[in-house]
């Protein structure tokens, strides 16, 4: 049986961390393949339902990365992500969502080792806790007839 | 009225194993915290006592709170399609009070009246109502103003009364009924003309639907009424989602770049959007014209349509809404109200 | 109740007011349901006690009832941090509303402009009772896997019907999220996936805003304790942000806002 692979979703910003991701393949350095980049303008776009909707969609793992706070493209737009991010890790802890599973990380477009690494270390640990079964699923990700009374 | 049996509440276990054995499912009432729910069951212990009412109704049961329908996929130029339509599963529901077991009726007026709905026709095909007679009722309840009542058969392939503490008088009033006690014949015993009238519930009637759905068209103009009567109602779909005879639907695809399903899931007419058209024009821009049509729709139009009313009296409604709007206190106010 | 009655009677004989939104009894003895005293004899039907809880300030958001005119509102606590928070979102002008807040004594205290309902609220103890902490701190303590299950098994109950977003006075917005279907953000059907993402999003739309009347969980007819979900965001956005929505009209919200050092401990 083929040993599981996580699908782990990256949710990141188009001037630093994407940046810092094409670095990382640049300078030719290895990491898990795991990892779906999704490129958004700034952290500050990054509504908390895509995290919900990549899970729902069968992601096992999201990570989500910008500028670091101080170097906003935008100027401002990290500082709004981290207040955001503060009140929904303490929600979906409360209810219960692995917080294992999310991960957040400032990695500039010089930091392509940084990446890697984060990736890797992800990965790794979500390998580790297994496929997220118990998040629930889209109805149209599911192949049999669904059926709610 | 059908014929009479006597049902040993002590047989019921039996009864219910060779259902199950049979391939049927069984709905039941099922206490959970404070609630009381529609639930599959396999031993009657699992059953609620002492209760009025269940929050949601056994509509469920043939017209699930959503269902898939299709999938599709594209393909090239092609799109594949697949059923996807849960298959109908020979059911029992036990424990249906007269109200619920009514409701049925204007289901299926709705949902078979111009052509058979595919999803809902074979569930009502492949559903057995064995009913039970209420013994008690509360403010909410009003079945007696609207055609039922606390012992009514309508709707029941077998209605059980609880006549004593031991047993309960079932009458056998349908050929789905009659194969119920042909799968288990012993333990239907002769009855020996025993009431049923003396158990039941007492519910006063509060107005006559009948009469009130005459005067429901002349009341439309009326706009004070309707303004009156809904000042405090907020706009969710409670009411509609604990009513048995609300059969509004919206059709949605959840879908992705390259496909996705198609499914169809409750719609409630209190909602601000329900009659919102894509031109941007909502005939229904209004809570009080919202609620005139709810009325208008269940005691009016449908009878006058359907020939069913759509209002079982059950009070669901009023028991769910957080606002307190109490129906049958509603129309007992339009009846005494001068057109 | 009689002190309240008086009141009204007086406020809709002069002109005043052109309607007192207060409480009525309901259909049991246990409910008291929403009434719009338009005339003096109306006032004879106002009630106030244990059973008024429904934050009423959810109906200054409605056209049907705003078009009746100025009104006078019957206020809980909860309604007057409502107005508080209208206020800091510009949603009601000053002096629009005459705020009633009825004391445990009976007495009723006429709160005609948002200062005199700021002073009144100064007066009130803040933040969350002890047992609705014990609540919060009960599931916190459950492992991962139990915690999970107890939300997962309270929102299948979820039916969609929104009674807690009509209830909700915060919940004023026209399109609603839940209505932008180009694309549909949140899934129509009350589907697990669906439920939860209704909640957490009501929850985080409301997120150091929410003054945390309860009116939601008073609403949902399955009796679901997303009041719990709102209470643990206000402690987070207080203890985080100094958030304290429903005590002051100054203009702050907490996730407009931001400090350069915000705490982040858990960001790589």
């Amino acid at each position: 049986m083929a040993e599981f692979e996580p699908k782990v979703v990256a949710f990141v910003c188009n001037w630093c961390t994407y940046a810092g991701a094409d670095l990382t393949g640049t300078s030719r350095i290895k990491y898990s393949p795991n990892v779906r980049m999704i490129r958004l303008p700034c952290t500050g776009r990054i509504d908390f339902m895509l995290l919900l909707q990549a899970f729902g969609q069968g992601a096992d793992g999201v990570i989500v990365s910008g500028c670091h706070p101080g170097d906003c493209h935008y100027t401002a737009g990290n500082f709004h992500a981290r207040r955001r991010w503060i009140l929904f890790r303490r929600l979906i802890e409360f209810m219960g969502i692995d917080l294992r599973r999310v991960h957040f990380a400032w990695v500039s477009a010089a930091e392509g080792a940084k990446w890697a690494e984060l990736v890797t270390n992800v990965v790794d640990e979500v390998r580790k806790l297994g496929p997220y079964q118990s998040f629930p699923k889209r109805l149209d990700g599911q192949p049999k007839p669904v059926e709610v009374a | 009225m059908g014929e009479q049996r006597i049902l040993q509440k002590a047989s019921l276990g039996e009864l219910f194993a060779k259902l199950i054995a049979g391939g049927q499912r069984i709905l039941a009432p099922v206490k959970s915290d404070d609630r009381v729910e529609f639930a599959a069951v396999k031993t009657p212990d699992q059953i609620a006592g002492d209760y009025i009412q269940t929050t949601t109704s056994a509509k469920t049961a043939v017209f699930p709170r959503y269902e898939t329908m299709l999938r599709f996929r594209l393909k090239g130029k092609d799109v594949d399609v697949d059923e996807l339509t849960p298959e109908a599963k020979p059911t029992v529901l036990f424990g249906v009070h007269p109200c619920d077991a009514a409701s049925f009726a204007t289901l299926k007026a709705v949902f078979t009246w111009d052509s058979a709905d595919a999803y809902v026709e074979p569930k009502l095909e492949k559903t057995t109502i064995i009913g039970l007679s209420c013994t008690k009722g509360d403010a909410y309840c009003f079945c007696t103003s609207v055609g039922g009542g606390p012992g009514d058969t309508r709707g029941s392939d077998i209605l059980l009364t609880p006549i004593d503490a031991t047993k309960y008088l079932a009458e056998i009033l349908t050929d789905k009924g009659r194969a119920i006690v042909a799968a288990a014949p012993q333990l239907f015993t002769p009855a020996n003309g025993e009431a049923k009238e003396p158990v039941l519930a007492k519910i006063a009637p509060r107005f006559a639907a009948d009469k009130l759905a005459q005067k429901l068209s002349a009341l439309f103009g009326k706009t004070d009424v309707w303004l009156n009567q809904s000042l405090r109602c907020i706009g969710c779909g409670a009411c509609a989602y604990a009513c048995p005879t609300c059969t509004c639907f919206d059709i949605q695809d959840e879908r992705q770049r390259y496909g996705g399903v198609r499914m169809r899931c409750w719609d409630a007419c209190g909602f601000g959007m329900f009659t919102l058209h894509a031109s941007g024009h909502n005939p229904r821009a209004k809570q009080s014209e919202r609620w005139r049509q709810r009325i208008m729709h269940k005691f009016s139009y449908q009878p006058e349509r359907l020939k069913v009313l759509g209002c079982v009296g059950c009070g669901r409604c009023s028991r769910a809404c957080p606002t307190d709007m109490n129906l049958g206190e509603h129309m007992q106010s339009l009846a005494e109200t001068t057109v | 109740m009689e002190a309240l009655q008086k009141k009204a009677r007086a406020l809709l004989e002069a002109g005043t007011v052109k309607v007192v939104i207060g409480y009525t009894a309901g259909t049991d003895v246990e409910r008291a349901r929403a009434f719009f005293a338009r005339n003096a004899e109306q006032t004879q039907q106002l009630i106030f006690d244990a059973r008024c809880c429904q934050n009423l300030a959810t109906y200054l958001m409605k056209p049907e009832v705003k078009a009746l005119g100025k009104a006078a509102l019957v206020c809980v606590p909860g309604a007057l941090r409502t107005l508080m928070q209208y206020a800091v979102e510009n949603q009601l002008a000053d002096e629009t509303v005459l705020a009633l807040a009825v004391t445990d004594a009976g007495e009723v205290v006429e709160l005609p402009k948002f200062a005199a309902v700021e002073e009144y609220l100064a007066k009130m103890p803040r933040g969350l009772t002890p047992e609705q902490q014990q609540e919060l701190d009960r599931i916190d303590k459950l492992p991962l896997e139990e915690r999970w299950a107890f939300w997962a098994a309270e929102l299948a109950r979820c039916v969609k019907c929104y009674a807690c977003r009509a209830a909700c006075p915060l919940c004023y917005c026209s399109r609603c999220i839940t209505d932008v279907n180009q694309p549909q953000w949140v899934p129509v059907a009350s589907d697990p996936l669906g439920n939860l993402e209704w909640n957490v999003v009501r929850a985080m739309h409301l997120a150091g805003r929410c003054v945390d009347c309860g009116s939601c969980a008073d609403a949902c007819p399955e009796g679901i304790r997303i009041d719990l979900l709102n209470h643990v965001l206000a402690r987070e956005a207080s203890a985080h942000f100094g958030a304290e929505p429903g005590y002051s009209t100054r203009k702050d919200y907490a996730l407009s806002a931001y400090k350069p050092d915000d705490k982040e401990e858990f960001i790589r």
